[in-house]
């Protein structure tokens, strides 16, 4: 059994090994609900690989206008559960509802109000930035294309690039252009996987910096997952400590420092993957 | 603005319409900057315009059955590829947005697949236009040959044709999808392994037994020998079209049922969010 202890509501997913079945999931609610249907809500969500459980019957539930990071090494189950929300990936087992709408049933319902962003994707390289943002406007039923074209092009700074293929872009100014695709239909649920992963510190902090301000200005809802973890303690208003497919831990960033009694979240993130109990 | 209590703002849903082209446009952008794949797109059914016409020429003057039915061998020559080019169209788009590491972002869109398939029928619609009309140019100025002496039955043999193309294109997709870009090479070999048994220059009767009831169950052949006997005896057998027609829903359900069956095991593995090898 993991040894971290777990607190009342922030128990393993709900889901510790020897645990009997048809168990109460345990729900991390995540800070105040404020909103009568929070942004996602998530139920006992299972996803097994034949014999591998990639995700452990995890439960949380993230209520409207909050930044809330998903933090875990590498395996922990992050992007299985991302993929998840955003309908790519089927559940073995469990219930996503994301803005109020059933994902494996209904997902196009919600997908006309989220949006995702991973280093993993692309963009057609030889398409200019323009005709990129210009597909993604018309699919996401964008009204004015070309003034949500060009004020996101004005806001991410990349203006005098809207014409030049995408392929030939900087590794940062593709970050932005790519930030801009999952912008572009003005979510209100907006999934980050790793938003800064490969960037230069200076680019890094830019990116950060445009999405702290984007959240105040629209006040969209926020998953992100991440390993840098100064990032999550500076965007997130809530942490969801992720190993081995479960949710092992969860607070505000401020919360998991005193609780593991370090400065910073790498050093709750060391104690975590190590599995160190609280101090 | 409260982020707690921010309303939902309403959206509009789009159309289907408008997400169909979408698609259509992301391709064709991709077109127009490309010469390499316009040219990709001619090339071939160029030079087989130009071999097999050089060669009824010269049969012309030695064969009576060949002589009887000008351009034959052209004619087969065009609607074969406008199978191959149906088949491939809907392949190499779909090939595209795995090389462009494009379709996560696709799916996690509101795009439902059925909308991101009629996208890539109508893309292997538009790049047959591109290579077979291409062709058929050829033919005209090269060897004085015009396809469209074929009259109406012409558009009939034409979406006959390109309705398997699509079948099997559609199903390749499927294939692609829950095996990831190692099953690529099927898309371009698939087409060869029915060239044998589509009668495309020569009849069904040429086959042995057991290669004709297999041959009687694929549209090209009832098109082929519809397509013979319009231009030997000049007149349009509306049996074979029908029974190809018939064969075209038949091998679209299956095309269908492939896709729909990929879809959910690419969704069951998380093929979607990064196809690779």
């Amino acid at each position: 059994m993991f040894p971290l202890p777990l607190r009342e509501g922030a128990g393993g997913g709900g889901c510790r090994t020897g645990d009997p079945p048809g168990r109460t999931p345990v729900r991390h609610g995540i800070s105040t609900a404020m909103s009568p249907t929070p942004a996602i809500d998530v139920v006992d969500l299972t996803k097994k690989f034949g014999s591998v459980t990639a995700v452990d019957a995890i439960s949380f539930s993230v209520p409207r206008g909050r930044t809330v990071g998903l933090l875990g090494g590498n395996g922990a189950g992050k992007t299985t559960t991302l993929s998840m929300l955003l309908g790519l990936l089927l559940p073995t087992s469990g219930t996503i509802r994301i803005l109020g709408e059933d994902m494996v049933r209904h997902r196009h319902r919600a997908l006309t109000r989220m949006n995702f962003s991973s280093p993993y994707l692309d963009l057609p390289h030889r398409l200019t930035v323009r005709q990129n943002l210009d597909v993604y406007a018309r699919l996401y039923a964008v009204p004015d294309r070309r003034a949500r074209i060009a004020e996101l092009a004005a806001e991410l700074q990349f203006a005098p690039m809207l014409d030049r293929p995408f392929g030939e872009l900087s590794s940062g100014q593709k970050t932005r252009v790519s930030l801009a695709k999952s912008l572009i239909n003005q979510p209100d649920l907006l999934l980050l996987d790793e938003p800064t992963a490969s960037l230069d510190p200076d680019t890094g902090d830019w990116v950060r910096t445009y999405l702290e301000q984007f959240r105040e200005r629209i006040g969209a809802t926020i998953l992100l997952a991440s390993h840098n973890m100064g990032e999550v303690e500076r965007l997130c208003d809530d942490v969801l400590m992720m190993r081995f497919g479960r949710i092992v831990d969860q607070g505000t960033p401020d919360a998991l420092l005193k609780r593991y009694g370090r400065d910073d979240l790498e050093g709750v993130f060391l104690a975590i993957a190590r599995a160190e109990t609280v101090p | 603005m409260d982020a707690a209590v921010r309303q939902l703002a309403p959206r509009r849903a789009g159309s289907a319409a408008g997400r169909i082209f979408a698609v259509m446009l992301r391709h064709l952008y991709l077109l127009r900057t490309s010469w390499p794949r316009i040219l990709d797109l001619m090339y071939w059914p160029a030079l087989q315009i130009t071999i097999w016409g050089l060669m009824s020429q010269f049969m012309r003057t030695q064969s009576g059955y060949v002589a009887q039915a000008v351009g034959v061998l052209l004619a087969a020559v065009m609607l074969w590829d406008v199978f191959f080019r149906g088949q491939l169209g809907v392949a190499i788009s779909f090939l595209e947005e795995m090389w462009s590491r494009n379709l996560g972002h696709l799916f996690v869109s509101p795009l439902r697949p059925w909308e991101w398939v009629a996208a890539l029928v109508l893309m292997s619609l538009v790049r047959v236009i591109i290579g077979v009309g291409s062709a058929a140019v050829l033919a005209w100025l090269l060897f004085g040959y015009s396809i469209l002496d074929l009259g109406l039955p012409l558009i009939a043999f034409f979406f006959a044709l390109i309705m398997l193309g699509w079948a099997i294109g559609i199903a390749i997709t499927a294939l692609v999808l829950t095996n990831g870009l190692g099953a690529e090479g099927v898309a371009w070999t698939a087409a060869f392994v029915l060239a044998p048994i589509s009668a495309v220059y020569y009849p069904v009767s040429v086959l042995p037994g057991w290669a004709q009831a297999i041959a009687w169950t694929l549209p090209t052949s009832h098109i082929f020998e519809g397509m013979r006997s319009l231009m030997f005896t000049h007149q349009f057998d509306w049996r074979q079209l029908a029974t190809a027609l018939v064969l075209d829903g038949v091998w679209l359900g299956l095309g269908a049922a492939a896709f729909l069956y990929g879809m959910r095991a690419a969704r069951r593995r998380g093929k979607l969010l990064g196809v690779g090898e």
